[in-house]
């Protein structure tokens, strides 16, 4: 908390420095590590225009607090924010998604070359209920593999994460045990179990299931797509099994109409093509800016984000925006001065 | 100036009355030290007072609840945190009794001349340098080596033997025991070096007098040696074990982070210090009172185990001298 503090009042006092430069504009931001790696890509870009911006990757919930306490110009957050939060900051808030990614089921099993998971088996491996990956529903699904006789470990985070907001509100949103049970969070109680490891972050997620045979965990796919992990086909809302990457997750994201408040959770994707997994990540704003220059800043970041930046959002493992969301996000934020 | 070397010339002494300069440097000095002194003090009075504070919300809604549940569900409001303080104390004493026994016979190799002393003293710098290692890079080495280099072991000992409470479950990957053997190789320097320097504390006319009656080089070690540098050895297994209860990252990639108190060495764990380590960083306004109601009980755990060391070591010293 100190830290915190003292990180604020080093950040003020920067900006109270440029502020006497007059034409550089030091903008300062926090919140969620999921877009983080394509959001300081964008501020990079940015900060050659003469607009400094500092993102603190701290997580989603401690963004949007400093949102509430005023301490930062935007934060960014993986579940936008509640109706509560939004109600404590009296000038408003503005929501906007920025980019979009996808969680891959990641899995560890010599000599299966494609695994489909059935809508119906995944939410139970991930309640503890199928153990065994020679299990008859998932033989099933998988006739022209055969399925070896290992048990089934789940790799789950070990710390509080946005990636596993959204996966367990997928789950939940399929599975009514699911729902009941775990339910949805950045941390969930999971079934206790010899057979549930926790790893922390992306990167332990991802060692421990490649040391584990028989290992099945969740991780976000620009992850899993530099470290050449194994991604199950998932069985999405029309029964088709889908892929995650560009094409399934632009699917996932073209069908969905977002609400005046841009608040919209993918929870279970219509469409024949959409991977069922995936999610809009948002940059929360005040709706009033006292100083015009800052205002003016944040237009520009806006703008950059949703131009110049949906560019390199493949190339790092997101989804870019499909057109007419991007025009969307547009129009609600001219609701910023 | 000019007094002082005329007195040396007249062959008088070279010593004289302190100069005001000596009196202002010998009351800065200690008046340094003191603040030093005073200062270590007042951080731990800070640190306990920050901790404290922020624990007390936590303190006053779960009581002692939080130290004897299991259950973490954030959504819930239910926190517990008995298996992170029984994970804490098995792998650390588990890392005390590996680390322990090689750290002291390592000690004993390298002080009691089997070695010329110019390899012992590189042997000696190899064991500091286990102590330079980064606490991630002993949790990646963990996961990538440990981890499956015992699993066949671990799979053979629970066909063979689940009915022992040790191997009841199969090794899934991280678990106690890849995390309580890592755990002993990073608490391995700090029990050697301070074993050694215990062991070479010891005069060497105890070692001659022991062999002028006769004994052997290892009746001299374990009869003479071994309990004459006892209270060394045992400050150096307390060092090692406050060590371990601490440790963080390596810990946290390799214990497993599971909420459940289980004998099986086999299973995946927690730990205090990965708890907190991990639910810090996203940690929001409910939960942060507890995260420092867990952080104060580590720290009571800690400060317990130093003063139960030093008790035994005076109680130990006090029979030493009676007998």
């Amino acid at each position: 908390m100190q830290i915190k503090n003292f990180a604020i009042a080093a950040a003020c006092f920067a900006f109270a420095l440029t502020a006497q430069a007059q034409d550089k504009i030091r903008l300062v931001g926090s919140g969620a590590s999921f877009p983080a790696p394509i959001y300081l890509a964008w501020f990079k870009e940015i900060s050659k225009t003469g607009v400094t911006i500092d993102y603190q990757s701290k997580g989603s919930g401690a963004g949007v607090q400093d949102l509430i306490n005023k301490t930062v110009d935007f934060a960014a957050s993986d579940s936008a924010m509640t109706d509560e939060q939004i109600a404590k900051v009296p000038g408003g808030v503005v929501l906007l998604p920025m980019t979009a990614g996808e969680v891959v089921i990641s899995y560890n099993l010599p000599g299966v070359k494609r695994l489909n998971l059935p809508r119906d088996v995944y939410p139970q491996i991930f309640l503890g209920k199928i153990t065994k990956w020679n299990d008859p529903k998932i033989v099933a699904a998988n006739k022209g593999e055969t399925m070896p006789d290992l048990p089934i470990t789940v790799v789950r985070r070990a710390d509080s994460s946005g990636t596993t907001f959204v996966f367990t509100n997928h789950l939940s949103a399929i599975n009514e045990e699911f729902k009941k049970g775990p339910g949805e969070g950045n941390t969930v109680n999971w079934p206790k179990s010899d057979k549930f490891i926790a790893s922390p972050k992306n990167d332990g997620v991802t060692a421990t299931i490649r040391q584990t045979k028989g290992a099945v965990g969740y991780i976000e796919y620009a992850f899993a797509k530099f470290s050449k992990m194994d991604v199950a086909y998932v069985q999405n809302k029309a029964g088709n099994y889908v892929a995650p990457g560009t094409e399934g997750g632009a699917a996932a994201l073209a069908n969905a109409k977002f609400p005046p408040d841009m608040r919209l959770w993918l929870s279970d994707p219509t469409g024949d093509k959409s991977y069922p997994i995936a999610t809009y990540t948002w940059m929360l704003f005040y709706k009033k800016y006292d100083d015009p220059k800052k205002a003016a800043a944040i237009k520009k970041m806006i703008e950059f984000g949703l131009g110049e930046g949906q560019k390199m959002a493949d190339k790092m493992g997101y989804l870019p925006m499909p057109a007419p969301v991007a025009a969307d996000v547009r129009k609600a934020a001219g609701s910023i001065n | 100036m000019s007094s002082a070397p005329a007195a040396e010339l007249q062959g008088g002494s070279v010593s004289g009355p302190p100069s005001p300069f000596d009196y202002f440097f010998d009351r800065a000095f200690r008046g340094l030290a003191y603040a030093g002194a005073a200062s270590i003090l007042l951080l731990l009075a800070l640190i306990l007072y920050e901790i404290g504070g922020k624990a007390l919300p936590g303190i006053r809604e779960h009581g002692v609840a939080l130290l004897v549940s299991s259950n973490w569900d954030v959504k819930a409001g239910e926190f517990g945190i008995l298996p992170a303080i029984w994970g804490t104390l098995y792998s650390s004493l588990l890392a005390l009794i590996i680390g322990g026994a090689f750290g002291v016979a390592m000690a004993i190799f390298l002080t009691q001349d089997f070695l010329p002393p110019r390899l012992a003293q590189v042997f000696r710098t190899i064991v500091e340098l286990l102590a330079a290692i980064p606490s991630v890079v002993y949790g990646l080495w963990g996961i990538f080596v440990v981890i499956p280099v015992i699993r066949p072991v671990a799979d053979w000992l629970h066909d063979k033997l689940a009915v022992i409470p040790f191997f009841s479950t199969s090794l899934a990957g991280p678990g106690m025991l890849p995390a309580a053997m890592v755990l002993a190789i990073m608490v391995l320097p700090t029990v050697a070096a301070v074993s050694q320097d215990a062991l070479r504390l010891v005069p060497y006319k105890v070692k001659e007098a022991a062999y002028g009656l006769g004994t052997t080089r290892w009746e001299a070690i374990l009869k003479v040696l071994l309990p004459a540098a006892r209270n060394g050895i045992f400050g150096a297994l307390v060092l090692g074990f406050g060590r371990a209860l601490g440790e963080t990252m390596a810990l946290a990639m390799l214990v497993g982070n599971s909420n459940q108190v289980t004998l099986s060495l086999f299973a995946p764990a927690n730990t205090l210090a990965a708890l907190l380590a991990l639910n810090f960083p996203e940690a929001g306004p409910k939960e942060i009172p507890v995260l420092m109601y867990a952080a104060l009980v580590l720290l009571a755990i800690t400060l317990l185990v130093n003063i139960a060391g030093s008790a035994i070591m005076v109680l130990a010293g006090r029979q030493g001298g009676a007998r």
